[in-house]
């Protein structure tokens, strides 16, 4: 970049990237999630999902948990940037590979197909706490509840049993053991 | 029965409360409830500008100037987004604003009514916070917290949109009272360890520098003579950016001048080749620090901010304290007086060689420049111009460009809160409302203008402002008739192709300032210069002065982008004894 055109340096060394679970809890207010989002995507952050809900209705408390991807440097921004806002009160950052942390996301999954790839379907499911919501003699309504790497997963194996329709929540996350996040 | 009050009387009560003695804006539909309550509280004066940008970049002035927040009202739809531009602007340089929108009537809202729009979802990336008051009984809550949120902490712009029939529904008032909770987010969050971590630094460093910039302004008057205190106390070098020019006196001989971009020789070398590098309310800018990887690479870092976000974001530092500038320097200043007594003498050795060092940079020189008898140097211009208002109390402005940075350079403040300039959005046409505001806030103190012909005509409509409230103003613009910076870049960058940066058709300045009811002076050589600026600053009235400055003339020192501090570009002179080398050269 000898000749670089350009009134801005340029772009520094880049870092390798994490993956992280950020949990946000806010007031419960007229758009206080475009103010979370809107942080993301006005600084360049990454979303890879989020899940959003009250949890508190007594407080007007909700709880936003967002997985992002970014190098430590971002990872630190995020949470500083997050803390300025006005309606948050606070904020945890979990590293995915974290053992004491669960993340847990949970999907639906239609399948259409013949009896035989309908029984396969919830076979496959096993391991992840299938649960029948719907069912005719085409098709078949599955939720399950699993990692999002798993279910990225069984969303590309199961197309071959019939599977046309997938929703997903987003991943939420709760420590393990006795202790709450203050 | 107490009274009830409808939501444009709580408006002003809150502002009362706030003691809010002026306010800028702009009536419309939205806003006329408000406007129709003005009458009853005389306490508040309201401002009358020609556009809700004025009006922003005026409250922006007036509160950089006084300390207080500025509150600006205007009307919604067009109105709130004409104010988009100051308030982003006060984002960017942590100015405290109060913008009050009107709203269409709650029931309209989402229906695209006329003169609705989004307000609060444009503003929401360009203010601390803001709010949609959709019940007449949370409106003196908001408005209170509108100005606590925008006065605390790192300080900054809140928008409060009010709808029409909330501004006439009515409600009780309760009478406010100052409370200390910060919300949970208080601000000094550093220990006595931390400062006793700074003063073994300062002990151990050989080439230290301190790093200043607009926090320390913003931590008010009281942060500035600590700061002073501190530097002589420790006899270290200090450097300011553009935003904290007058928190150390210009004129001392431990002022390196400015760093960054159009920083000084002496300065930006200081920070490349110190070992401890102290950063007191800046922000490591990207104008600052030049090339990221090659920023000071042999420094400890001590970071001084009330913002947490600042610190780590651009740039890694060794030690961050995260407070109050005047809180963090009050700590300082107390431990090194208990620990190490008669510092300033034991550390004199330790740090003569550095000094030695900044001297022998000092003694390039970098902000000369070739004098002409012929024509007005820009250079020349201010130094004129602060010599002859040196003497009084002056408050600059200034729009965005070369003229910018030659008054960042030639203009030596003394005092903090003389200095109102976009810094971080560098926002054109930012300096004639800026300097009505500030005018307002100081109504008997001179109040100077330095600005580029190109970006005085995007407020000029101000001057009708200035007029109406008999604000004597000087608007000295050095007119080149280029938006100088970019035919600056396109010459160093785009070899010499001045695509679109010359003004064919400007206007006359002297007749354009008599058609506006105020005084048009003409200068044209550098002989009759001094006696037009008496002339100016002997006027009571708004003056425009045209100074007619040599149209070529670049802006250095200069780093060029994505270099280092130690590869500056230096002015003519040195060019012409081919003293840069290298890198430095290629961009030439």
């Amino acid at each position: 970049m000898a000749n670089s055109k350009s009134a801005y340096s340029v772009a520094g060394k880049k870092q390798k990237n994490d993956t992280h679970i950020i949990v946000v809890w806010v007031d419960n207010e007229a758009g206080v999630l475009a103010r979370v989002v809107g942080l993301f995507s006005g600084r360049g952050y990454n979303i890879e999902s989020l899940a959003v809900a009250e949890v508190d209705q007594k407080e007007n408390i909700s709880r936003i948990t967002i997985v992002t991807t970014g190098t430590p440097q971002v990872i630190d921004q995020i949470k500083l940037q997050l803390k300025k806002l006005v309606p948050v009160h606070k904020v945890a950052d979990f590293k995915r590979e974290d053992k004491n942390v669960i993340f847990k996301e949970m999907a639906l999954f239609k399948f259409v197909a013949n009896s035989e790839n309908l029984i396969k379907a919830f076979k496959a499911c096993k391991n992840f706490n299938p649960v029948v919501l719907d069912e005719t003699k085409k098709s078949k309504v599955i939720q399950i509840t699993a990692l999002r790497r798993e279910i990225d997963k069984m969303s590309k194996n199961l197309t071959k049993f019939g599977l046309v329709s997938v929703s997903r929540t987003g991943a939420v996350a709760m420590t393990r053991g006795s202790d709450v996040f203050k | 029965m107490p009274k009830l009050y409808s939501g444009a009387e709580i408006v002003f009560k809150c502002l009362e409360d706030q003691n809010v003695s002026h306010i800028f804006g702009y009536p419309g539909g939205a806003v006329l409830p408000i406007y129709d309550e003005l009458k009853n509280f005389n306490s508040i004066k309201h401002i009358l500008v020609r556009h809700e940008q004025g009006a922003g970049h005026a409250a922006e002035g007036y509160a950089r100037s006084s300390g207080k927040p500025g509150v600006l009202l205007v009307t919604s739809g067009p109105g709130a987004t004409n104010a988009v531009t100051a308030l982003t602007d006060a984002y960017m340089d942590s100015v405290p604003l109060v913008c009050i929108t009107g709203q269409v009537p709650t029931h309209l809202i989402g229906t695209d009514a006329f003169q609705e729009c989004d307000t609060t979802g444009i503003t929401r990336p360009c203010t601390k916070h803001n709010w949609l008051v959709k019940d007449i009984n949370d409106l003196a809550e908001i408005m209170h917290k509108a100005f606590e949120v925008a006065t605390t902490g790192r300080p900054g712009p809140v928008l409060v949109d009010i709808p029409k029939d909330i501004q006439f529904q009515k409600t009780k008032y309760r009478n406010y009272k100052k409370v200390k909770k910060l919300n949970g987010k208080s601000h000094d969050k550093f220990t006595q360890k931390n400062i006793d971590e700074v003063i073994e630094l300062i002990s151990k460093a050989k080439k230290p520098i301190f790093y200043t910039g607009g926090g320390v302004i913003n931590s008010g008057p009281k942060a500035s003579e600590l700061l002073r205190e501190l530097v002589y106390a420790t006899g270290f070098p200090i450097t300011s950016t553009l935003q904290g020019l007058g928190c150390f006196p210009a004129d001392d001989n431990q002022f390196l001048g400015m760093l960054g971009m159009h920083g000084t020789y002496e300065a930006n070398n200081a920070m490349y080749n110190c070992d401890l590098m102290i950063n007191i309310g800046a922000r490591f800018d990207d104008r600052i620090t030049g090339k990221i990887d090659e920023f000071s690479p042999k420094s400890k870092k001590v970071h001084i901010d009330i913002d947490p976000s600042s610190i780590n974001k651009n740039v890694k530092v060794d030690l961050p304290i995260v407070g109050d500038i005047k809180s963090v320097l009050t700590s300082t200043l107390k431990t090194l007086k208990k620990s190490k007594k008669n510092f300033s003498k034991s550390n004199k050795h330790q740090i003569s060689n550095w000094w030695e060092k900044i001297q022998k940079w000092r003694s390039k020189r970098s902000l000369d420049y070739i004098g002409s008898e012929e024509t007005i140097k820009p250079q020349y211009a201010i130094e004129r111009l602060y010599e002859l208002t040196k003497d009084r109390d002056t408050y600059i402005t200034t729009e965005v460009g070369q003229h910018q940075m030659w008054a960042a350079q030639h203009y030596k403040f003394n005092k903090p809160n003389r200095w109102m300039t976009s810094g971080g959005l560098g926002t054109m046409g930012y300096g004639l409302p800026a300097a009505v505001g500030v005018q307002i806030a100081h109504p008997k103190k001179l109040v100077v203008d330095i600005a580029g012909e190109a970006s005085v005509l995007m407020t000029m409509q101000e001057m009708s402002t200035a007029v109406q409230y008999n604000l004597p103003i000087k608007i000295f613009i050095l007119n080149n008739e280029y938006m100088g910076m970019v035919r600056q870049w396109q010459e160093l960058l785009h070899d010499k192709n001045y695509s679109e940066s010359y003004t064919a058709a400007l206007p006359d300045f002297v007749k354009m300032a008599e058609a506006y009811g105020c005084v048009g002076i003409r200068a044209k050589t550098p002989e009759e210069l001094d006696d037009k600026i008496i002339e100016m600053l002997n006027s009571d009235r708004p003056v425009i002065f045209d100074c007619l400055v040599d149209k070529q003339e670049n802006c250095f020192p200069m780093i060029p982008s994505g270099k280092p501090h130690n590869q500056m570009l230096l002015g003519p002179k040195d060019q012409k004894e081919k003293k840069i080398t290298g890198k430095g050269r290629t961009l030439v």
